[in-house]
């Protein structure tokens, strides 16, 4: 089989080929075709149930596709079990055998791949340093840390190099400043390592923040594939839009389209986005804008503004703040930067609504 | 300390007392043999009056419960050891597959459970002189594991349900074929509710007495009953002696099991991992 070559033209490790998985009557997974890249990190994003944990258990052969067929590095994996399969894998929980050392662990992909006791041991040294991890060995998992016990999960998944790296939620166990370093950590040696890497969340922020590509899947099906910053400033489909970063959803009315250009009416306020998602539409009817809370910009209730409304919540982050502003029944999401928001607009006060309109998306109505 | 009510603390003494009351009763019948069974007079009698060791040594040296007790070593060993084979490998394709018929099977499995142990027993004693089989260790041995069997099979069931099957995922992402993963994760494991699982239908076995009544001859006699054949003919003590023999080696046995693997494990209510 010919290697298929994905989006950046490299070449392409593990490719899903219309896969389609039921059980029983539910169809966990609908005709989903995806090409991850060598040494690229492709995120499967999505609500749960939506497919994202079977797809990486295909992958991993601990599952068998009804339709379609998966190969790895151009080889058809169908029939192929998961121990002939040259996977690494980093479980929800870590799996770390209890009844070995971490050591042992990390060590046991190379006693089934029957590596000389020297080389193993030299690889288990190197891939507990890698981690950093090093005197640790003759611990047992229960006597370590969440953060190390991940650590020793990464060290025993990496340490056999394995074609694909697959990660089915490892840092949803974690709290939330180690989860950050580990990210960070993670994403690093799988750069160093160039590993091909599939990595299940249904995090919004641990896929924008990791990958290279994200595919955000809902119902069994791949609503969007694409680069973070694709994802986030032009989803695909309302789904998209509400699932991937806080966004807010307006109900507006199409008043002109001009080849990629669409003007919606909001209110009194005209607002222009792309068109493309608009195609076939009639004049004058419903519409969904969505924006995102940094693309509103709060001013003075007597200055020009799309919508008037007023605060009923502060959220004080730090380094920005969050107003729920009400405006005809509707709570919207307005995001500030700085601090001065929380003085300039107390609790109570009325507030005019800007819309940083180029930068939108609007679908038809649902 | 957080100030209590009066209402509290009545509740609290009445819990108290019933708990005491409980555990009274479970241990009542054993104080009353252990110290029934220092008598000096060869009668069962309850009180004593005067006190000795010599019922103990009485029943050491009677040569029909020294060979009920190898008798019963034999048995036991065999039958509880095929026991958790048979009710391992049933509770794993229990667990671990669907396949019609399957709530069936398991009821059958069980059923021992239902089926009264002198039915098994009589039901064995025909089939043996049907067949033609010699009252011998076999025929004791298969009434066994089918009477233990229930009980392996629920103590591995539960094992393997409390397992984790990531574990096996996890050693097959590292290139363990079947047999591996079983080897070196899923039984490892597994220990402590297999050995549960042994224990339970060891002491089972060896205690059974109504079954084995049937189907064992002068030869094979276990040691309930040689008990049994014992207290038709004597009232002395020495059979609270060996009672109380029976609950100091059994107490040993799960202590013993309790060290290397913790209580909580061995009697499979703790999670294994």
């Amino acid at each position: 089989m010919k290697p298929s070559a994905n989006v950046e033209g490299e070449q392409t490790a593990v490719h899903f080929d219309a896969v389609t998985k039921r059980f029983d009557d539910v169809v966990a997974l609908n005709a989903v075709t995806l090409g991850v890249g060598r040494s690229e990190f492709v995120t499967l994003l999505g609500p749960s149930g939506c497919g994202k944990t079977t797809l990486l258990k295909l992958a991993a052969g601990f599952l068998g596709p009804d339709g379609g067929s998966i190969s790895i590095e151009g080889k058809r994996m169908n029939d192929i079990p998961t121990y002939q399969r040259g996977i690494g894998m980093m479980f929800q929980n870590y799996a770390l055998f209890p009844h070995m050392s971490v050591a042992e662990n990390v060590a046991y992909g190379l006693k089934t791949r029957r590596v000389p006791r020297v080389e193993r041991d030299k690889r288990v040294a190197d891939a507990l340093a890698l981690v950093k991890l090093k005197g640790m060995e003759n611990r047992k998992p229960r006597q370590l840390s969440g953060g190390q016990q991940q650590r020793v999960a990464l060290a025993r998944a990496l340490v056999i190099n394995p074609t694909v790296l697959l990660l089915d939620e490892p840092f949803s166990a974690l709290d939330k400043s180690l989860r950050t370093s580990m990210q960070v950590e993670l994403r690093e040696i799988q750069r160093k390592l160039g590993l091909t890497t599939i990595f299940v969340t249904h995090d919004q922020g641990e896929a924008l923040s990791m990958s290279d590509r994200v595919a955000v899947m809902s119902e069994g099906r791949i609503r969007q594939l694409g680069r973070p910053v694709d994802v986030y400033r032009s989803p695909a489909d309302p789904f998209v839009a509400s699932f991937v970063g806080d966004n807010n959803r307006l109900r507006g009315q199409l008043v002109s389209m001009q080849a990629k250009q669409a003007i919606v009416a909001l209110g009194d306020a005209l607002v222009k986005v792309s068109g493309e998602s608009l195609s076939g539409l009639e004049k004058s009817a419903a519409v969904d804008l969505f924006v995102r809370p940094e693309q509103f910009s709060v001013v003075a209730p007597e200055e020009p503004c799309a919508i008037k409304g007023s605060v009923v919540a502060q959220i004080y982050q730090g380094g920005h703040v969050d107003l729920q502003i009400e405006c005809a029944g509707e709570r919207l999401l307005v995001r500030s930067p700085g601090e001065q928001a929380v003085l300039r607009w107390p609790m109570g006060a009325p507030v005019g609504i800007g819309i940083q309109a180029d930068r939108c998306s609007a679908f038809p109505a649902a | 300390m957080i100030p209590r009510s009066t209402y509290q603390r009545v509740l609290r003494l009445v819990g108290l007392l019933t708990v005491l009351v409980i555990i009274a009763f479970l241990v009542l019948p054993a104080a009353v043999v252990t110290i029934a069974a220092f008598n000096d007079k060869p009668i069962l009698s309850f009180p004593p009056q005067t006190w000795s060791w010599r019922w103990f040594g009485r029943a050491l040296a009677y040569e029909d419960f020294r060979q009920g007790f190898f008798n019963g070593l034999i048995v036991t060993a065999w039958s509880s050891t095929i026991a958790l084979c048979v009710g391992g490998m049933f509770a794993f394709v229990i667990d671990r597959y669907k396949f019609p018929l399957k709530s069936a099977i398991e009821g059958i499995l069980i059923s021992p459970l239902v089926i009264p142990h002198f039915t098994v027993g009589l039901g064995f004693l025909i089939l043996a002189a049907q067949v033609g089989l010699s009252r011998g260790f076999a025929v004791v041995v298969i009434c066994h594991v089918i009477l233990v069997l229930p009980f392996v099979l629920r103590s591995v069931y539960v094992s393997l349900r409390n397992l984790d099957q990531s574990y096996e995922y996890a050693a097959a992402s590292l290139g363990a074929g079947p047999l591996r993963v079983l080897t070196t994760v899923t039984l490892p494991l597994l220990l402590p509710g297999l050995v549960s699982g042994w224990l339970f239908a060891a002491i089972l076995s060896f205690n059974e007495f109504t079954a084995s009544l049937f189907v064992t001859s002068q030869r094979t006699q276990t040691l309930p009953v040689a008990m049994y054949n014992y207290v038709r003919e004597f009232a002395d003590p020495s059979m609270a002696a060996l009672s109380v023999m029976y609950i100091v080696g059994t107490a040993a046995l799960i202590a013993f099991a309790n060290a290397f693997l913790g209580l909580g494990k061995v009697l499979n209510i703790e999670q294994s991992h």
